[in-house]
């Protein structure tokens, strides 16, 4: 169902007009609150009054995530912390965390935003939903909690982990929507054979995957396991959380809430807009949050949009799936590589489950090595040498030909892979440089 | 006439055969023949055990990876040439062996040796045929 026909299927001028409004009003906003934007903003060179329509957005200094970092805890909020009435935070891989905050206002955003991500998942006030990413500090959990309470489902709060309790629930409960990573969903796949439960049989018609990045060789992967409909979300904690922009049915881009969360796509290098379709860094524009309204937030994340009409009748502009995030890409003996390319890879050889881990190493006064870790499931074992020799050597030539690196395999026992929060970790670079 | 093999992957880690071993034993499953083929990385340790589907479930409940093979145990006699007259039959009917192992018990005053062939059934009909005495899993639950 489309849950907000009016901002969903605008005209495209309504659209920027409102959009133009937003801005003038969220750059006075936090201009006037937070001094940390003051600062950014006159060091630039740039007015309150220089900022007249949605155009001139490409004015304002990009914000990053060391302006996150370096305004611990609450430096970028624009909102008094009284006012604030839930804060979240998202650990980085180093340092300090990234601290976001939420108004009541910007809760009743969250809910709003989530209602139509669902929407465009599917999902039809009255349907269950069994929220499998984890509630807590993380943003995953609560934001779709709130969205699915403001679409007026029935919520099943499952929190992650507790696969078999997981399964009971599907099982007993019969809910029609999953959220969760995609790839605790192909982990629970795993673990509802061993128990002996068919996944083509699961009550779960509809699933919303996100929070990492997912290829739709995995999309297919999930779909043919669990016989049902795999949606992307798309969000980051520094804008909302989950609820940025979500698929809909047709499964052709992210539908982003761009009356709320204004999309640009930049050259990282050169900061300047890429040409319309083009590749490149996200980069989000907060219009209406009160707490900690980001300006030209600088997601990392890689992708292009497009700017047509879908058919299901939504007017706002969809990002293509993340390929890859500017950070999760590593640089191998001066070539880029994206996690999502070795995945592919895998995936692509029959019944490789994408549990696997690159780690990236270089000692003293050699080359980079590439290291490709990939979990051992029981549809390849063989009690054959040859047999799993060869499976290494296919693997090895395949990320070869693709990369145009040169790659070590090792096949390791399952569930030998750290995992957190069910997001698996995907590299591990070792080199001190 | 076949027998039932598990082979289990392991890593080359410390310990991982011990865990296998003393896994097995604590629910009283008794090892009659194993062997391990490795790699740098990692290894396929094959057994006939008592009670192979037992031990497969075993394992897979403790997350390793375990499957299930037909193998042929054959007796040769335990004297100089008594492996080669076996392998020459299998030669001369063109019969491939994937591998091979000895039992770690005695079976009788000759050798128990266990084979994993492509092609189990044609093996079993030629070494019937030649005589050559091949052990049946009623067989085993004596030893």
């Amino acid at each position: 169902m489309i849950w907000n026909k009016e901002m969903e299927c605008m005209g495209l001028e309504n659209l920027k007009n409102i959009q133009s409004e937003r801005l003038k009003k969220i750059v006075e906003y936090t201009y006037k609150n937070c001094s940390f934007y003051k600062k950014k903003m006159d060091r630039h060179g740039v007015n309150p009054e220089d900022v007249k329509c949605i155009d001139d957005i490409q004015k304002l200094p990009i914000t990053t995530k060391n302006d996150m970092r370096d305004s611990y805890p609450f430096q970028l909020f624009s909102a008094p912390l009284k006012e604030v009435s839930e804060i979240h935070v998202s650990s980085g891989t180093t340092g300090n965390f990234t601290v976001v905050g939420y108004t009541k206002e910007d809760i009743r955003l969250w809910a709003e935003v989530m209602a139509r991500a669902l929407g465009c998942a599917g999902a039809e006030p009255g349907d269950m939903i069994q929220i499998a990413y984890g509630y807590g500090l993380f943003t995953g959990g609560l934001g779709f909690h709130y969205g699915a309470l403001e679409m007026g489902l029935t919520v099943l709060p499952a929190s992650s982990g507790q696969t078999k309790r997981q399964l009971k629930l599907m099982n007993d409960f019969k809910p029609k929507i999953l959220a969760c990573t995609p790839s605790y969903c192909l982990y629970m796949a795993e673990e509802a054979k061993e128990m002996g439960f068919d996944p083509r049989k699961s009550s779960w018609e509809i699933g919303s995957f996100g929070a990492e990045p997912w290829s739709e060789s995995m999309r297919k992967e999930i779909e043919s396991t669990w016989n049902m409909l795999a949606t992307d979300v798309y969000g980051l904690s520094e804008i909302i959380g989950p609820g940025v922009a979500h698929e809909c049915q047709h499964k052709k881009g992210l539908h982003v809430f761009s009356d709320v969360f204004y999309p640009e796509v930049i050259d990282p290098k050169t900061g300047k807009h890429v040409k319309k379709g083009e590749k490149g860094e996200l980069v989000i524009t907060t219009l209406t949050k009160r707490a900690i309204p980001l300006l030209r937030y600088g997601t990392r994340d890689i992708v292009s949009i497009n700017y047509e009409k879908c058919q299901c009748g939504r007017t706002l502009p969809r990002i293509s799936k993340i390929v890859g995030r500017t950070d999760d890409m590593i640089i191998v003996r001066g070539i880029n590589v994206f996690p999502s390319q070795i995945e592919h890879v895998l995936l692509g050889i029959e019944g490789i489950h994408p549990h696997y881990q690159l780690v990236v190493d270089r000692k003293a006064g050699e080359l980079d090595e590439l290291e490709v870790i990939v979990e051992v499931e029981e549809k390849i074992f063989s009690d054959e040498m040859k047999a799993l020799r060869s499976l290494e050597e296919k693997i090895k030539k395949e990320i070869e030909s693709i990369l145009g690196v040169f790659v070590r395999v090792k096949l390791v026992e399952p569930k030998t892979i750290e995992r957190s929060e069910g997001k698996a970790k995907r590299v591990i670079d070792k080199r001190t440089l | 006439m076949k027998l039932t093999q598990i082979s289990v992957f392991l890593e080359n880690r410390k310990g991982r055969l011990c865990d296998v071993g003393s896994l097995l034993g604590n629910h009283g499953i008794n090892i009659r023949a194993l062997t391990i083929a490795e790699s740098p990385e990692f290894g396929i340790l094959r057994m006939v055990v008592d009670k192979p589907k037992d031990a497969v479930d075993i394992l897979k409940r403790k997350g390793f990876i375990a499957k299930l093979t037909d193998i042929v145990a054959v007796e040769v006699d335990d004297r100089p040439g008594g492996l080669a007259q076996v392998l020459q039959i299998l030669y001369d009917n063109s019969i491939n062996v994937e591998y091979m192992y000895g039992f770690v018990e005695k079976f009788s005053d000759r050798a128990l040796l266990v084979f994993r062939f492509d092609s189990p059934d044609k093996a079993i009909s030629v070494l019937k045929k030649n005589k050559i005495n091949i052990v049946g899993a009623k067989a085993m639950e004596s030893i």
